[in-house]
């Protein structure tokens, strides 16, 4: 194992986000205010509880998982597109390193980076509502697999993709309505029973209820439906992932 | 001695059905300069490509210090250090720390009083916290150099190391590969400037279409297939070859003002005196006359045009 290689790749990602660390931040601490002044304090008011839960507090799970899945899996596939864009992919070709260390190195790094940003919003709402962790250990595995499998899912897109269009295409199609129709920011059974089917077969809805569930024991569906999500996301990401290494699918010809 | 590099039947055919490499078999001896002259698009990349693993071969094997690549890559690729072609760089990093970079991916501990010594030897180290995208061109080549040195490898493969370099940079280009086989690196190098390998190499592999033409030392290729010409220029225009000088093979040239001779200079009796002597019995005067020995690129243009 080139533990030197994990750790190169890991520093490189992460010194490369500091450059633009003010913007990689400020940029989702003022969109998750701006979410809590429109859904918390506008809609909110109108709301009041979920489940026996304020409308503000009920939306931070959401609004975390949001940002952890967007940013897992743009920054991972943002990593390994740039060196095949700019054409520096050859030194990790001709590096002994393993595939399995690449993964390493920038799934690592991407999962940091939204695990970093996931805890900046936690502290940005606890500003504003009270928060309460029922289940902080779960709470934190959720939000490491999450991390870790959407930064593989990211880093398969960086892989797929050859040009810049296609690396926005599925963070901006896929993920960001089906994080947004996932029950981030209600709770299902306000849905008419139809929606309510059609929302079961979203798979982000079972990663949110999850999370959610470790802060307020509230949820949709139940925990173990959450962690068997979770866990078939990483399973196919981690295939497909191992596949495209078997192959040498856009890397090697 | 066992070769530091050996391939043996590599054939590559791309997707698209393009056969780069017909059947390479080929060894690298320890601590030579290995010339791989081509014209564009001959399979040079392609051949190094696939022994620096960017690219699958479609045969054939490869071992490098007695590894082979594909079994025992983490091994194989260790020794080797890879200089590409084409600039690409991380425009946004400092010299340094690329540098740097390079080291760990290939295992090696950080070790900043290597990295600045290779920095110093290349001209670098003034540069050393400068971003890659302020640099030269010129610049931007030793720091890729410099970046294929930082595991301290014992091959370097140079992928047409001058492409798009200036004379005076050249010239030291070939400073610093002089410098490094002293040191004891085995080098490969790609060109298609013949006057590159004629200046560097020890040895010669011509590659056209995919296949190697032929390997052999520098000085043998020169002597096997270099000839010597000596032209004289004469005062009156002749209308053809006289009689009295047909065993010397002449060549009549610009209307009739020049006589060409060509001659093997390794050969016992080179007849040169005997030529002017018959000269100036058949009553040829002579205004001047020059020798010119066929350079690689006159047996590298002829060796490529034969096989077309």
């Amino acid at each position: 194992m080139n533990f030197q290689a994990v750790k190169s790749i890991y520093m490189f990602e992460m010194n490369r986000w500091k450059r633009t660390v003010l913007q990689s931040i400020i940029s989702p601490v003022i969109s998750t205010s701006l979410y809590f002044v429109v859904f918390g304090a506008a809609i909110g008011s109108r709301i009041e509880t979920v489940g026996g839960v304020s409308y503000g507090a009920f939306i931070v799970p959401g609004l975390i998982m949001l940002t952890l899945l967007q940013q897992s899996v743009s920054a991972a596939a943002f990593g390994i597109y740039f060196p095949k864009f700019t054409g520096t992919i050859y030194e990790l070709l001709s590096a002994p390193v393993s595939f399995f260390e690449i993964v390493l190195g920038y799934v690592g790094a991407g999962a940091t980076k939204s695990i970093i940003l996931g805890v900046i919003i936690l502290a940005t709402a606890a500003l504003f509502v009270d928060l309460r962790i029922a289940h902080p250990f779960w709470m934190i595995a959720f939000l490491l697999l999450t991390a870790f499998t959407f930064s593989l899912i990211g880093f398969i897109i960086g892989i797929w993709a050859d040009n810049f269009e296609k690396l926005q295409l599925v963070p901006l199609l896929v993920i960001t309505p089906l994080v947004f129709l996932g029950g981030s920011f209600y709770s299902i059974d306000m849905l008419p029973p139809f929606w309510q089917n059609v929302t079961l077969f979203n798979p982000v809805l079972y990663l949110i209820s999850g999370f959610r569930w470790s802060f307020f024991e509230v949820s949709d569906v139940s925990l173990v439906w959450s962690v068997a999500a979770i866990l078939f996301f990483l399973v196919a990401a981690l295939s497909v992932v191992w596949w495209i290494f078997k192959t040498g699918y856009q890397l090697k010809s | 001695m066992q070769p530091i590099i050996a391939v043996s039947r590599l054939s590559k055919k791309y997707d698209s059905g393009f056969e780069a490499l017909k059947g390479i078999d080929l060894e690298i001896a320890r601590g030579e300069i290995f010339a791989l002259l081509g014209p564009n698009g001959a399979g040079k990349t392609t051949l190094i490509s696939i022994i620096c693993g960017i690219v699958n071969a479609s045969d054939g094997a490869v071992t490098v210090g007695g590894h082979d690549i594909v079994r025992d890559y983490r091994a194989a690729r260790s020794m080797i250090g890879l200089v590409p072609q084409e600039l690409t760089t991380d425009q946004f990093e400092s010299v340094f720390d690329t540098v740097s970079f390079t080291r760990g991916l290939f295992g090696k501990a950080p070790n900043p009083t290597y990295i600045e010594k290779i920095l110093k030897d290349l001209s670098l180290y003034d540069k050393r916290d400068n971003k890659l995208r302020e640099l030269s061109g010129g610049m931007k080549r030793r720091v890729l150099i410099a970046k294929a040195l930082s595991h301290e490898p014992d091959i370097l493969f140079l992928d047409e190391p001058t492409a798009g370099v200036d004379v005076s940079l050249r010239k030291d280009m070939w400073e610093v590969i002089r410098k490094l086989r002293e040191s004891g690196v085995t080098i490969i190098l790609t060109t298609h400037y013949i006057e590159e390998a004629e200046e560097m190499a020890d040895r010669i592999g011509i590659i056209s279409q995919g296949r190697l033409l032929l390997v052999e030392r520098k000085a043998e290729l020169m002597r096997k297939l270099g000839v010597k010409q000596l032209k004289l220029e004469v005062r009156e225009p002749l209308a053809s070859v006289p009689e009295s000088l047909a065993t010397y093979d002449l060549e009549l040239n610009d209307e009739g003002r020049t006589l060409v001779y060509t001659f093997d200079r390794q050969g016992e009796r080179t007849r040169i005196t005997a030529l002017l002597a018959d000269l100036q019995q058949a009553g040829i005067r002579v205004r001047d006359l020059d020798t010119h020995q066929s350079s690689l690129e006159d047996i590298f243009v002829s060796l490529v045009k034969e096989q077309q």
